[in-house]
């Protein structure tokens, strides 16, 4: 919405500058969105034409003798209406000018034309940015003196609003303007809505009837004879080009001009073409056609309301006029519409016939019926004013829907301090709604406040408080950090579990990512998840075609974004993301899954001077689960697993013995065929896979928190035990099987070797046992008793060979 | 016994002076060369040398005379590495015997770090939980009556217009779409608590928006909501000051300026004063001194009369803020979209 300030004066004085204004709007909740200064020209001033001669060698042509308060210029001139005498907007070489012809900004230069020098320009209309007009000059009425900028007379200052969508009233100027008044303190002048009328009564004139009174409340209409239709006078002219409208004909131009005044969009029908001068309100019919003011025919239907008269529509509702009633050089009579209409039909229509303009943009914001009336009346004075003719008496008015307005609000004096928490005076109160039109009147306890007709946005006494609030200023009212009761703290154990999870990983040097919840059937396919995956959330109207699911696992993410750093980041690539997946449950909303994923690809450090370490492989994204779980106080075991998604016999489900075996997830390298669908060409990438539902049973079954237990004081025996047993046997059994002696208190495989001094299909593993007793200390032979006795144990459930 | 006596007897202090009176006549006498000056660095300071071996041995003595004799060899090994160091040093060899280049990077251990969404959504929610406001989540994919009818938002109220929304595909039924604020968990949680509500709801929030340098179809969004008897204006007022004061510095001044969402009454919307000039007007506050922060606003009776309660007898007061924003003004971010690129050489800046 652009306010030109020229405008914004006709209503209200305003003795602040723009900036300070803008600001003071803004605050009061009127977003001023840029403070723009137009017609502002450099190097254009205010000049006097001192002599008009003609061009020695063109009849068109005349040289115009300027003073331009900094010395006289001679130019060429080719407009017929410059006068000696006149005062005119003289531009000197270099002024940035709009080209009169092609309409592009262009800079002026020193021209020869025919043969004599032009020292600069008189400027049109048109070369100064203000409207179409190039057939002459700019002929300026104004007592600045000469080499004054131009600006000084023909400048303007733009506001433009960013309204709130409760506010259609700002849609109009004077809905600004008496913000203006309430900020500043100053009177409004409403707009003049008086006007002579002649004898007929409009009733006796024409017709209305309402029938679909749900979608229009109320309808009001005036009938003006013998107008005569042509170009506006200047002055309506510009008002409109200053909001970047196209100037039409009078009585449009009138209509229009009401519309940005209050907000109020009009229609004027041409009186003769509407059979029987009768207006009906209702649905249009199935398959009814009519051809709007753009040309255009619509084929319409129950859901849009339309004006009609008894043979057929001549408009749809609020949105445009018909073709067959326009107004036109022959147009003598009009019958000029000022209506309300159901906003939500309104902006369905306009939606659903694609027909948005000024007019559906204010009523879909639901204007007041009180508007109707005022609307009505202005328009019909500035028609009698540009175009001539004579109004009827009295005007059409059919009101429905009046007892639905909401006429008063009751605002109790307790009510507005337990809103805004201010002690705020009677007077105060009184005044500053009073300031925006409200009528109030005050019974002790509180104020039955009117709410004026250009305020649909007031409907309860919290609106009131804030129509107090704003206008006083919110900085001015108390702060204060609560003096209530605090609720009773409840634990969130998904939320700690997340933290705890994602504590964990970034102590195992993970970054976490955070990717899209859209993704697309295919792009999950790549994973081969098992077909007990359940079904998508399907995205009606997704935001591009790479988002028409939500993703059921996070391993895609990941994936795609290992994928992208590996062709950019050169250490290490160490992700995790912890976030949610979507499970289609058929009823109602999805099943939102909380689960974690990590992935680790490219080299296992930084380079540094003291060597590397290798690739990241499977054992590292273990390392990553068993640290992060153990900070979880979770045990778990690893065991082989088939997943299609990683690579066969170099995967590992986690599961937890303390919860029952509960599996709470995966961890694997990445299958080859996976990689290559990711375009991944630089293996390993190993990854892994929590749920964390899971993981918050597998906690509460670890037994967090559990006795301290007192620490053996006895000496500990370590002794290295070498094994050579079968490729197939699990490191894992073999630690385990060890375990079971009661001396040994820990078992830790340090070396596993295969190599040319052993048989093929064997490898040998190397443990450090070590042996502890709580009650004594060991002696050498009780520990060999132990290491025989678990040598002995393991050759014969793995046939292991003790390794020379 | 043989060896603890040995030991014992150079263990002594004036033992250990005669060492040392010998070693340093032995070093005076030695030329310059390299060579022979490790040798006696062997034979006095070395693992098997004479110093080392008396250092040794003291564990062997009585207490009273291990501290004594232990000081003694101590100082003596100090004088003569001291002594070593200068022949050295005079003799051009490049620094102490054993040195290391000690500008050459460390071995570092692999940081980890939170996406700076994450970040800024902790310090956010830190905020607000030492204020009492309890941290829940609810949602993603929500009713369209949370989202949007609940929330005093009807089917075609024009507020709909700024909130173009992602819907699931479903047959009939109610709508269900991608929640497009946090909001519907005022409801939520309204409908299943008695006040006093006081909460903060982080979370990933979805509209339909074609994505460019400021704007994300997936976004995330913090919502506080507290509600009770004797909530006013004035402890939204102060409770936001709080927390502009905790995230954006002790000395920052706010400002609240009356704007309109249709689940509150009165709106506000709250500025700081711009933390890269302090007011004076630049690029990231647009000129104006200040910087819009967040949403906020009294509850509004409709809501609380939809999730049961008596607006007559409970007040509150909303408020919403976009984590990613605050994170863009805070580190100078010029685009948003580097939030779910998750490229390393952005995230691994934070
Ligand atoms: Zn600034």
């Amino acid at each position: 919405m652009k306010v030109p300030l020229s405008w914004l004066r006709d209503y209200v004085r305003v003795d602040l500058s723009p900036a300070e204004l803008a600001h003071r709007l803004s605050m009061a909740g009127t977003e001023v969105e840029k403070v723009e200064r137009v017609g502002y020209k450099d190097g254009v001033v205010v000049g006097h034409v001192l002599d008009v001669s003609p061009h020695p060698h063109a009849d068109r042509l005349r040289l115009v003798t300027v003073d331009h308060g900094n010395g006289v210029a001679e130019v060429v001139c080719g407009a017929p209406n410059v006068a000696a005498g006149q005062k005119i907007a003289f531009a000197s070489v270099g002024a940035e000018l709009i080209d009169g012809y092609t309409g592009r900004p262009s800079r002026l230069k020193r021209a020869k034309i025919r043969g004599v020098v032009s020292e600069g320009m008189v400027c049109s209309e048109k070369e100064l940015g203000l409207g179409d007009e190039h057939d002459g000059i700019l002929v300026l009425d104004t007592d600045e003196e000469l080499g004054a900028p131009i600006g000084q007379v023909i400048g303007d200052t733009i506001l433009e609003l960013e309204l709130t969508p409760n506010r259609p009233d700002c849609l109009g100027i004077v809905g600004v303007a008496r913000e203006v008044a309430a900020v500043t303190g100053a009177r409004l002048v409403e707009p003049n809505l008086d006007y002579e009328t002649g004898a007929d009564d409009a009733a006796d004139l024409a017709r209305l009837a309402i029938e679909d009174s749900d979608l229009c409340p109320r309808y009001t209409a005036s009938v003006i004879r013998g107008v005569k239709i042509g170009p506006s006078p200047k002055w309506l002219k510009d008002a409109l080009l200053a909001l970047g409208e196209r100037p039409i004909n009078n009585v449009v131009d009138a209509t229009n001009y009401v519309m940005f005044e209050l907000g109020q969009p009009l229609h004027a029908f041409d009186y003769d073409r509407v059979v029987d001068h009768t207006v009906v309100v209702r649905r249009a019919n199935e398959g009814e056609r009519l051809t709007t003011l753009d040309d255009v025919e619509r084929e319409l239907s129950p859901d849009v309301l339309v004006i009609a008269d008894p043979m057929r529509a001549i408009g749809l509702a609020g949105v445009m006029g018909g073709a067959n009633t326009e107004i036109g050089g022959g147009t003598v009579n009009i019958l000029l519409e000022s209506a309300a209409f159901d906003p939500s039909n309104n902006r369905r229509t306009s939606q659903s016939l694609s027909l948005t303009s000024q007019a559906s943009l204010r009523f879909e914001k639901g204007l007041r019926a009180g508007l109707s009336e005022v609307a009505l009346r202005r328009a019909t004075r500035l028609i009698l004013e540009v175009a001539g003719g004579e109004a009827a008496k009295g005007i059409l008015d059919e009101w429905p829907g009046k007892a639905d307005e909401t006429d008063f609000v009751y605002l109790s004096r307790q009510k507005l301090d337990r809103v805004l928490g201010a002690g705020l005076a009677d007077a105060q109160v009184e005044s500053t709604l009073t300031s925006l039109g409200f009528s109030v009147s005050a019974d002790g306890e509180g104020w039955n406040v009117k709410v004026p007709y250009w305020r649909p946005d007031v409907g309860i006494p919290e609106d009131l408080c804030e129509e107090v609030a704003r206008i006083i200023g919110y900085d001015e009212l108390p702060l204060r950090v609560h003096a209530d009761n605090l609720p009773p703290w409840s634990p969130n154990p998904e939320l700690d579990l997340r933290g705890r999870v994602r504590a964990g990983l970034t102590a195992a040097g993970l970054q976490q990512i955070i990717t899209y919840s859209g993704t697309t059937a295919e792009g999950e396919e790549r994973l081969d998840l098992p077909s007990s995956t359940p079904e998508f959330v399907h995205i009606l109207n997704p935001v591009s075609a790479g988002h028409s699911v939500l993703r059921r696992t996070l391993r895609e993410g990941i994936l795609h974004a290992v994928a992208n750093n590996l062709h950019t980041w050169r250490g290490p690539i160490a992700l995790f993301e912890s976030g949610k997946v979507f499970h289609n449950r058929g009823e109602g909303l999805p099943d939102e899954r909380e689960m974690a994923v990590g992935a680790l690809a490219g080299p296992r450090a930084e380079l540094h001077w003291d060597g590397g370490g290798g690739q990241l492989d499977y054992y590292d994204a273990r390392g990553v689960v068993e640290d992060t779980l153990e900070r979880m106080g979770i045990a778990a075991e690893f065991s082989p697993v088939e997943d299609a998604t990683l690579a066969a016999g170099r995967a590992a489900e986690v599961t937890v013995p303390a919860a029952g075996g509960l599996r709470v997830g995966v961890v694997g390298e990445v299958a080859a065929h996976v990689l290559e669908a990711f375009g991944i060409d630089s293996g390993p990438v190993s990854l892994f896979e929590l749920d964390l539902p899971s993981l918050e049973s597998a906690v509460s079954a670890s037994q967090q928190g559990g006795a301290y237990r007192t620490y053996i004081r006895f000496p500990e025996s370590p002794r290295d035990l070498a094994v050579v047993v079968d490729e197939t046997v699990a490191a894992a059994d073999v630690v385990r099987v060890a375990s079971r002696n009661r001396l040994v208190t820990s078992a830790t495989v340090f070396d596993v070797y295969r190599g040319s001094n052993l048989p093929e299909g064997k490898k040998s593993l190397a443990v450090r046992l070590v042996y502890q007793s709580p009650s004594r200390t060991l002696t050498a032979g009780q520990v060999e008793k132990a290491q025989r006795s678990i040598l002995n144990a393991l050759s014969r459930e793995f046939g292991a060979l003790q390794r020379q | 016994m043989t060896d603890s006596a040995n030991g014992n007897s150079s263990a002594t202090p004036q033992a250990i002076e005669r060492l040392t009176s010998s070693a340093e006549r032995e070093l005076e006498a030695l030329g310059g060369e390299g060579e022979k000056l490790e040798a006696w660095r062997v034979k006095y300071l070395g693992r098997r040398g004479a110093l080392t071996s008396i250092l040794r041995s003291l564990g062997s003595l009585p207490a009273a005379d291990r501290r004594v004799a232990g000081a003694a060899a101590n100082r003596a090994k100090a004088r003569l590495e001291g002594l070593l160091d200068k022949r050295l040093a005079a003799s051009g060899t490049p620094g102490p015997i054993g040195a290391i280049d000690v500008t050459l990077p460390g071995r570092r251990h692999v940081r980890g770090r939170l996406h700076p969404s994450t970040q800024t959504i902790q310090e956010i929610l830190a905020a607000f939980n030492a204020m009492g406001f309890q941290t829940v989540e609810g949602p993603q994919v929500e009713w369209e009556r949370y989202n949007f009818d609940m929330l005093n938002i009807p089917p075609d109220h024009p507020a709909r217009d700024s909130h173009d929304t992602i819907w699931i595909d479903r047959s009939g039924g109610d709508g269900i779409l991608l929640r497009t604020q946090t909001s519907p968990m005022q409801v939520r949680t309204l409908e299943s608590t008695t006040p006093p509500v006081r909460i903060v709801v982080p979370g990933l929030c979805y509209r339909f928006e074609a994505t460019d340098a400021t704007h994300e179809w997936q976004f995330h969004q913090i919502e506080g909501l507290a509600v009770d008897t004797d909530i006013t204006f004035a402890d939204l007022k102060g409770t936001l000051y709080e927390f502009a004061r905790r995230i954006f510095g002790p000395d920052r001044k706010v400002r609240f300026r009356c704007d309109f969402f249709p689940f509150v009454e009165p709106g506000v919307e709250m500025a700081v004063d711009c933390f890269k000039c302090f007011g004076q007007g630049c690029r990231l506050c647009k000129q104006t001194g200040y910087i819009e922060i967040l949403g906020a606003g009294m509850v509004h009776p409709n809501v609380l009369r939809n999730a049961g309660h008596d607006p007559e007898r409970y007040t509150g007061y909303a408020f919403g803020m976009g984590p990613e924003r605050i994170a863009m003004l805070r580190h100078g971010i010029d685009d948003i979209r580097h939030f779910f690129a998750n490229d390393l050489r952005f995230l691994t800046q934070f």
